[in-house]
């Protein structure tokens, strides 16, 4: 059961607190347990319509004709959605924040790039009804090549993927094809260090399978605008992409949501909103456009596949003097959210551990796989796998005890992070001890011992130079008396432009940022 | 074509027409309005559906509405008595037992069936209860303490 | 278009029907029709079912076991004449399928599904069917040999009650303790004077339906349960098999690992 540890950074914090810290009930838990939580499907309206959506049998096809002349006439059938009726039929989510290009369309015009990708909708009075009338279209389609891993769809002569991005790689800041970080010498480091390993990790995509299907219903209201009962997890983004999608103000669109029924990053999306709405739209009729479950598995986002390529350099001592990262994202067909999630990856490489050394390059890479989305730390998750993976290998080579590996490599306060900014309010040292304690895992003196305050900073994450090598650090001293902070020297502005991670322009001390020059992986050079 | 169906829901006479050959959940939700019983997966697999069908527990989405005619049908929607928590309800509530509470409803009729038969589980019967029942979100250990908890709470039957 | 149900109080009625009427689909428990009827399959145009008493029926004697098709796994768990069939009955979902799941649609069901299929094969059971015609027996093994060909309405099944402890059961699964089958063993292994005498093996989702393992029961013939004498058995276990590729298990995996669970249940030590 849940226990607070107040001895631990007891004096970083008040502990007069009425909440924080005091288990509380769930707002929404009485409705919970009398099945009166009321979810975007347990909205009721006469004469309800809904729409099934036809979708590509194949992983990559060009549509050479669509013949829905006897799915229109079928029993039940208000209206076939075709892709020339959506006002604005090319997206990305991401848009809203002004980063990437728009990518997919709500329904495919021309070509499929993924198994499940939307087609056509059939609106009708059930959803057999709807489901009868899909068996009747005809399409035919020629198939294409097409490619499912990340490395190949990087060769040249590649089948491209998403026309947009024609190279199969996500363009950061209109120019770069994948992110990069760079602190240190890895070369150099790996040179010298006592034992290198390099391993390869590869990630399935997991569905996130809400035991509530992505759905919602569009509701035409009496004034002209739509009231749109939702499964969202990001309600202002599905209405503002929903308005977009249908070139409407976003004033004509009202969103209720909330209680959503699982969403773990499956529900970001705007999966459903803007095609019901125009379906709606269309017939002047409630509609209601939810997933199957098969569709919730193939069309709903998973979180994507990664490949990462892991090195590390490390002494005899216990101390990790370099590691490098490459690592491939797979986005499936179009870019959802994974171009943001390798920027996430970036900034969280090398995990928790200071290291003087750090080389990582991320693709966000085009596949003919459903495209990929958020899920539960994306971007992070993963690469912890393959980092705390590597990190046990590493004790083992070096016959470490593993927990004691990482507690000599952990961040301290006032250490050099690989991004350049110092470390604060470091804990990995007292999780992992508490966590020891509670596996009744065997910790030597010294590591129980061991504090974030302590011993951070100095030559143990020093940054000299950081063209060449920084000096191999002094062995760790472990169980020393006085706390010692550093406060780092900032390294003068670099004045070479950005790829990517480079040093920002010289930061002012903490506390004033307002006005300041702010690199920002997402948005690139920008004023505070 | 529609069909007329009668059956007992929560101690009440129900009666709605449906297409037939339509499942039991549909008819409980769009026929008859019982909006407490929810669907994950329309195809056996989630649980969410779970109801009682005298007594036993009954996946809703596969059970065909039109074999239920005359039968007594219980879901959670009844599970109140009053402003009165059932003992389930209650532990759930104390266990921090649902997130989204999307599967509640059904684990919740899940754990009925086996306390209405065995009111002093032992923890294995628990887990075999609510085996086919998916939660994605809190973790399975808050819903068998809550089930063991409601056992011990509720007034002894003979 | 909507379905039409056709209930009826005679399986000779209902056998009937199911052979005349359009796009017929017997439905028993309706863990796996209900399915396709919600995802409006197309061939699926009237579901017959039948309430006719002697499909649920129960009938152990001494000697023989008799039941009906429409018995289900529930109501198997129910009977305690039948506890060496408990395991495999538990093994088929979570209570709420159990509930509905007979042992007839069992037969129907496709790989992975079928656990109480595979058992019944080990049983040598044999299976009635009705017609509008009269009945007819044939055994499971030519059954389902010929289960994909025409609708016709298994009304009930029946085998040896086999000796105390002769009977073995186990599921492998990834997911516990409900899990669809990476694979299924059942067995009947009769001892005579410590050494196998007339086995009966078979498997599930080691091929699109139930299969008896012929190789493993030729190599177990006149040997005792013991691990040297085994090794034969489980070099040629897995011939003759050919197993899904699934989301569940490759066929690969299935076949590394069917030896290993065999040895277990050979020597005593399969899951129950
Ligand atoms: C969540 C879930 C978990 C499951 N887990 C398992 C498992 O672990 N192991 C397993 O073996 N199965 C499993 N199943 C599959 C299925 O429930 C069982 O195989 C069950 O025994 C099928 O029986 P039923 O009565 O429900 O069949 P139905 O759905 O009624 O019928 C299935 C098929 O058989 C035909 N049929 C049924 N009875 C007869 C008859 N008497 N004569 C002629 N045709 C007939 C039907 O026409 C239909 O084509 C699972 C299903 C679900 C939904
Ligand atoms: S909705 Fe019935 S089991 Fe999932
Ligand atoms: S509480 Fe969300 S699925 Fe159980």
């Amino acid at each position: 059961m849940l226990e607070m540890r107040k001895d631990i950074f007891a004096d970083e914090r008040a502990d007069n607190l009425k909440e924080v810290g005091q288990p509380t009930q769930r707002q929404d838990m009485l409705g919970h347990v009398t099945g009166t939580s009321a979810y975007y499907d347990d909205h009721r309206f006469a004469n309800l319509l809904h729409l099934k959506i036809l979708r590509s049998p194949h992983a990559h096809a060009r549509i050479r004709s669509i013949d829905d002349a006897a799915a229109s006439r079928a029993p039940g059938v208000k209206r076939i959605i075709r892709a020339a009726d959506v006002p604005v039929n090319l997206n990305t989510l991401l848009s809203l924040i002004q980063f990437g290009k728009d990518d997919e369309p709500s329904l495919a015009t021309d070509v499929v790039r993924y198994k499940g990708e939307p087609i056509l909708g059939v609106v009708a009075t059930s959803e057999r009804a709807a489901r009868e009338a899909l068996e009747l279209v005809r399409i035919s389609y020629d198939p294409l090549p097409a490619v499912f891993d990340v490395e190949e769809a990087l060769k040249p002569g590649a089948v491209s993927v998403n026309p947009v991005y024609p190279k199969n790689t996500f363009e950061y800041h209109g120019k770069y094809d994948h992110q990069k970080l760079r602190f240190g010498a890895v070369e150099q480091a790996f040179a010298q260090a006592d034992f290198v390993s390099e391993e390869r990790y590869q990630m399935s995509p997991i569905e996130h399978a809400p035991t509530e299907t992505n759905g919602s219903i569009a509701v035409p209201d009496t004034n002209g605008r739509f009231t749109v009962y939702t499964s969202t997890q990001a309600l202002f983004f599905s209405l503002d992409t929903s308005a977009k999608i249908n070139a409407m103000p976003s004033n004509q669109l009202h969103f209720i949501g909330g209680t959503v029924g699982g969403g773990f990053g499956g529900k970001v999306d705007t999966l459903t909103e803007p095609l019901a709405i125009l379906a709606a739209r269309l017939t002047g009729a409630p509609v209601r456009y939810r997933l199957s479950r098969h569709e919730e598995m193939q069309f709903g986002s998973p979180r994507g596949a990664e490949r990462i390529y892991v090195k590390d350099g490390v002494m005899r001592d216990g101390r990790i003097v370099a590691r490098q990262v490459r690592a491939y994202f797979d986005a499936g067909a179009y870019t959802r959210l994974s171009s943001y999630a390798v920027v996430k990856c970036v900034a969280h490489i090398p995990g928790p551990y200071t290291i003087p050394n750090v080389h990582a390059d991320v693709f966000c890479v085009f596949t003919n796989r459903t495209p990929a989305t958020a899920m539960r730390g994306f971007g992070v998750t993963a690469l912890d796998f393959a980092l705390e993976c590597q990190m046990d290998k590493d004790a083992v080579a070096i016959g470490m005890d593993p927990l004691e590996f990482r507690l000599l490599n952990a961040y301290r306060d006032g250490d050099m992070k690989a991004h350049r900014r110092e470390a604060k309010n470091c804990a990995l040292i007292e999780c992992a001890q508490v966590a020891a304690e509670k596996a009744n895992w065997p910790l030597r003196d010294e590591f129980r011992k061991m504090s974030s305050k302590k011993d951070g900073g100095a030559e143990r994450a020093g940054v000299a130079d950081r063209t060449r090598m920084s000096t191999p650090a002094a062995p760790v001293r472990t169980g020393t008396s006085a706390p010692q902070r550093v406060t780092y020297e900032r390294p003068a502005g670099s004045t070479s432009p950005p790829p990517i991670q480079s040093t920002p322009p010289a930061t002012p001390p903490a506390g004033s940022t307002h006005g300041v020059r702010r690199f920002s992986s997402v948005f690139g050079t920008r004023r505070r | 074509m529609k069909t007329s169906i009668q059956f007992r829901l929560n101690d009440e006479e129900v009666a709605t027409f449906a297409d037939s050959g339509s499942n039991l959940l549909d008819v409980l939700r769009e026929g008859i309005g019982d909006l407490s019983v929810k669907g994950g997966c329309w195809q056996g697999t989630c649980g969410t559906c779970t109801v009682l069908v005298d007594g036993m527990p009954r996946l809703s989405c596969v059970t065909l509405a039109e074999s239920c005619e005359g039968k007594s049908i219980e879901t959670v929607a009844g599970l109140r008595q009053g402003a009165k928590l059932h003992p389930l309800q209650t532990a759930f509530m104390e266990r921090f037992a649902a997130q989204c509470g999307y599967c509640t409803p059904g684990m919740l009729m899940a754990a009925k069936a086996l306390l209405d038969r065995e009111p002093n589980p032992t923890r294995e019967n628990v887990v075999d209860a609510i085996c086919g029942n998916i939660c994605r979100c809190t973790g399975y250990e808050p819903i068998i303490a809550a089930v063991l908890d409601a056992a011990r709470a509720a007034p002894r039957r003979s | 278009m909507t379905i039409a149900v056709k209930t009826f109080a005679r399986l000779a009625e209902a056998a009937s029907a199911l052979s005349t009427e359009r796009g017929a689909r017997f439905l028993a428990g309706g863990t796996l029709v209900m399915r396709a009827v919600n995802e409006a399959e197309p061939s699926i145009e009237t579901l017959v079912r039948s309430t006719d008493p002697s499909f649920v029926g129960i009938a152990v004697t001494s000697g023989r076991v008799e039941l009906g098709a429409g018995v289900t796994m529930a109501a198997i768990l129910g009977e305690r004449e039948l506890a060496f069939l408990h395991p495999v009955a538990r093994a088929v979902g979570g209570p709420a399928v159990r509930e509905a799941a007979t042992i007839g649609g069992n037969l129907f069901a496709p790989s992975p599904y079928g656990d109480f299929a595979s058992a019944l094969l080990a049983l040598d059971a044999t299976v009635t069917l009705a017609g509008g015609y009269g009945q007819r027996e044939l055994s499971l093994e030519e059954f389902l040999g010929r289960r994909e060909r025409g609708a016709s309405l298994v009304s009930s099944i029946a085998f040896k009650r086999p000796a105390n402890e002769v009977f073995r059961f186990t599921k492998v699964t990834r997911v516990h303790p409900k899990g669809l089958s990476v694979l299924a063993i059942a067995a009947q292994l009769p001892l005579a004077n410590g050494r196998i005498a007339g086995p009966r093996i078979a498997y599930g989702a080691m091929g699109r339906m139930p299969l008896r393992a012929k190789a493993a029961e030729r190599a177990l013939e006149g040997r005792p349960l013991e691990d040297n004498a085994i090794a034969p058995a489980l070099a040629v276990a897995a011939d003759g098999t050919s197993p899904l590729d699934d989301a569940i298990a490759s066929a690969w995996w299935r076949r590394e690992i069917l030896p290993i669970h065999l040895r277990r249940l050979l020597l005593g030590a399969g899951r129950s």
